[in-house]
């Protein structure tokens, strides 16, 4: 019996201190995503594969509502739609009892389209257009208007509609942040956003103001300022209820809850540096709690996850397509999923598996998508096995964004597949073809 | 195709240059093909050992091998 092939290969040894963290541990193959062996999916669905794990979307759920929950009296999330908007990962959410948050027209009809009420979507994002506001006040969900042109385009509307929109205003402020996020919103600090509660508090017989909301930023690693931006919005609120007798009945301190990936520039991975949710749930409530309330005020408190929610249940299972050595000596490794699949690989540096054993032997490569363009550079430097074409690989924690930020772009978008609580597996989406890309195209006469 | 005679091979996988004073290590396959050039065997008869004793297609050996001569070219390891 012949023995096992590994490309031949010689590794120069450099001298120099130890590194203060130790030998680096052998990396582990992830032979199956929730019990169900990686060969079987890649071989079933093809390669590359987008991977997505019910019962960690039910785990991160619970466990964001065991976080605030147990902290505060009257929590709900709403998710995020725009972090992914599979309708099989919007309906896990659902079931457990998650509102939507909802950024587009098109967003808000599927989340009507999932079974959502219409008072249990919130309605964010800056470019709402005038249909999108009168579908939005017809089906009774609350609107978050973004700035003074918005505000008055509602005011408009609402005077001929039968029943008043319920609004919630968004504030942008500084929670210590830096850079500041002032796009979204009505500044809290020059006053913009009073001046707004006035106007509506003027016109409460054409809209009725039910909330505030802020967003304060992504990917936020200080929970201290979630504690900020709670207090402050506190302050607003009572100011509402003290000065205009108008009561707020919800406040929304919006997402940005990180993951555990590590972002790029990171000194240490993100497992070690990553605050835990129950730290920005701590912070939050205690501003809350500490504001002043009286316990029949307490206002209900909404928070709009996503990445939280979703980052760690979704992997991507995808193939070597050649290894090649560039001019400088360097390895270059060719998998067969790119930046238009992997929009999160510009953010991040994704731990990327193995899923079979290898020899101890590790080189650094250039990890490249399969597109030509000298952009699709999924990690600059990876130590991996010695690779070999064919080779699966799983890349990590790429639940948000990439299902919905993906690009059809010189290849089509897979296969993603659900593995449900028992184990079964469920195309959630089925990979595109040429002429599911052609559908909308047409070609005029003189070119048939 | 030779390796420079000064190269030390030991048989635990590590090359040691010592005009450069460069060391490297290697994994089995590469041990092998690196002992087999020592012992001035041909290319051709390196890669027939080789195909005899790993599981591994002709043209996949072939691939490599060309990438395992790009690398001890690399690091000046070869005579010629």
């Amino acid at each position: 019996m012949k023995l096992p092939y590994e490309r031949p290969h010689i590794r120069k040894l450099t001298a120099g201190p130890p590194s203060k963290f130790g030998p680096r541990p052998g990396q582990q193959p992830v032979t199956e995503l929730d019990g169900v062996p990686v060969t079987a999916l890649a071989a079933r669905y093809g390669s590359p594969l987008f991977v997505l794990s019910e019962r960690q979307l039910r785990r991160n759920y619970q466990a964001a509502v065991r976080a605030f929950g147990t902290r505060y009296p009257q929590v709900q999330l709403a998710w995020s739609y725009k972090t992914n908007y599979l309708n099989a990962v919007c309906r896990v959410f659902h079931q457990e009892g998650a509102w939507a948050e909802v950024v587009s027209g098109f967003e808000l009809e599927k989340a009507l389209g999932n079974g959502v009420p219409g008072h249990q979507i919130l309605f964010n994002g800056p470019g709402k257009r005038r249909a999108d506001l009168l579908r939005a006040a017809e089906v009774d969900a609350v609107i978050h208007l973004d700035h003074a042109d918005e505000l008055h385009l509602l005011l408009e509307l609402a005077a001929g509609l039968p029943q008043r929109p319920r609004v919630a205003l968004r504030i942008n402020l500084d929670a210590g942040t830096f850079p500041q996020w002032d796009r979204f919103g009505f500044n809290l600090e020059n006053g913009q956003a009073w001046q707004a509660i006035e106007r509506l508090a003027a016109a409460a017989d054409r809209v009725e103001l039910i909330g505030l909301h802020c967003h304060i930023g992504t990917f936020v690693l200080q929970p201290a300022a979630y504690g900020v931006a709670a207090g402050k919005l506190a302050a607003l609120a009572q100011r509402c209820a003290r000065e205009l007798q108008a009561p707020i009945q919800y406040l929304d301190l919006g997402g940005g809850f990180p993951s555990t990936n590590t972002l790029k520039g990171a000194y240490l991975p993100g497992p070690d540096t990553v605050p835990p949710l129950d730290d920005y749930a701590e912070a939050i409530t205690q501003a809350l709690l500490g504001a002043g309330f009286r316990p029949d005020e307490l206002p209900l408190l909404i928070l709009e996850a996503g990445r939280v929610l979703v980052d760690d249940a979704g992997s991507l299972l995808g193939s070597v397509l050649a290894t090649k050595r560039l001019a400088d000596g360097r390895r270059a490794t060719i998998v067969d999923f790119g930046v238009n699949l992997l929009f999160t690989s510009y953010w991040y540096d994704h731990l990327i598996s193995p899923t079979r054993d290898y020899s101890p032997q590790t080189e650094t490569t250039v990890l490249y998508g399969p597109l030509c363009m000298n952009i699709d550079v999924l990690r600059e430097a990876v130590s991996l096995p010695l690779l070999a074409p064919g080779d699966l690989l799983v890349v990590h924690k790429v639940g948000a964004y990439n299902m919905s930020q993906w690009q059809q772009f010189i290849t089509l978008r897979p296969n993603v597949v659900l593995i449900d609580m028992q184990g079964e597996v469920h195309v959630v989406r089925e990979a595109e073809t040429l002429a599911y890309l052609q559908q909308l195209e047409k070609v005029p006469g003189h070119l048939r | 195709m030779k390796l420079k005679p000064t190269i030390a091979l030991s048989a635990a996988g590590l090359l040691f240059n010592p005009a450069t004073g460069d060391s490297f290590s290697a994994n089995p396959v590469a041990l092998e093909i690196l002992g087999l050039l020592r012992e001035d065997a041909a290319p051709e008869a390196a890669k027939t050992a080789v195909l005899a004793r790993y599981e591994v297609e002709a043209h996949q050996l072939d691939k490599d091998w060309d990438d395992l001569v790009a690398q001890l070219r690399q690091h000046d390891l070869l005579d010629s």
